[in-house]
């Protein structure tokens, strides 16, 4: 068994400024699940109005929503939750293992770097024909 | 270094549930996002165009199980989240229940959105 030290809880939100880049990731995983999990009943909500009557509804529907700089704005947004949930899953996964547990901090920290230049890379395509 | 990485009860079977369809949805939740936003642009797909990818049979099963694992994913997640938070006895309880009741009716309804976006009658 590892040592162990008194690192305070994360629960403890007033402390903010003293947390470790673990306590930052696990706050970060947290939320991006909270909003992927919010998305899915909200899509399948969305798609079941839309198939719901004839097939032009169905693309009226997404052809409308996609009309909308807001909603392209939030695609981007949901972009960076996805990829972060998932740079920082894969993370967890290792740390799961037991593998790289002494760099995990720099793991996060490449986590949120690489999700910024995938996010920013990914922001042509999602406002495309947008204005 | 803290004794434990998750506050899951390690070794449970939502602990190694959560792991598998984690691994799974990394790659479908890729693929679906890659596909509908790179490949084909959002602002571009009709009916027609998600028929005929409804209507593959390997294209449709892979859509029902992304669905059920990013649903039990998610609302596995979120119960785990409220007993990391301190919930016990008939709260958890009737969070489990109403968490379980929200899956099955998601997993139901997006079924039948599947159905009806492969051009299969549903009730």
């Amino acid at each position: 068994m590892s040592d162990t030290y008194n690192r305070g809880k994360v629960e403890d939100f007033g402390r903010w400024t003293e947390f470790s880049a673990g306590m930052w990731a696990w706050i970060f995983h947290k939320f991006t699940g909270w909003v992927l999990i919010g998305y899915l009943f909200t899509h399948i909500a969305v798609l079941s109005t839309a198939t719901a009557s004839d097939p032009t509804v169905y693309t009226n529907t997404l052809q409308g929503l996609e009309d909308l700089l807001i909603v392209r704005i939030l695609e981007v947004g949901l972009l960076a939750v996805a990829v972060f949930h998932i740079l920082n899953g894969i993370r967890l996964l290792f740390v799961d293992l037991g593998v790289g547990l002494e760099a995990q901090d720099k793991s996060f920290y490449a986590s949120l770097v690489l999700t910024g230049a995938i996010t920013v890379a990914s922001v042509p395509t999602f406002l495309a024909g947008a204005f | 270094m803290a004794e434990h990485y998750t506050s899951f009860d390690r070794g449970g079977r939502r602990w190694l549930l959560q792991r598998l369809t984690a691994v799974f949805l990394i790659g479908t939740l890729t693929f679906h996002f890659f596909l509908l936003h790179f490949v084909n642009h959002a602002a571009d797909v009709t009916f027609l165009q998600t028929q005929a990818r409804m209507s593959e049979v390997s294209y449709f099963v892979t859509m029902v199980l992304f669905l059920i694992a990013a649903t039990f994913h998610g609302v596995n997640g979120v119960y785990n989240a409220l007993i990391n938070q301190g919930i016990q006895g008939t709260q958890k309880r009737v969070v489990g229940g109403v968490l379980t009741l929200a899956s099955v009716l998601l997993i139901a309804q997006g079924i039948r959105v599947a159905l009806a976006m492969a051009g299969i009658a549903v009730i």
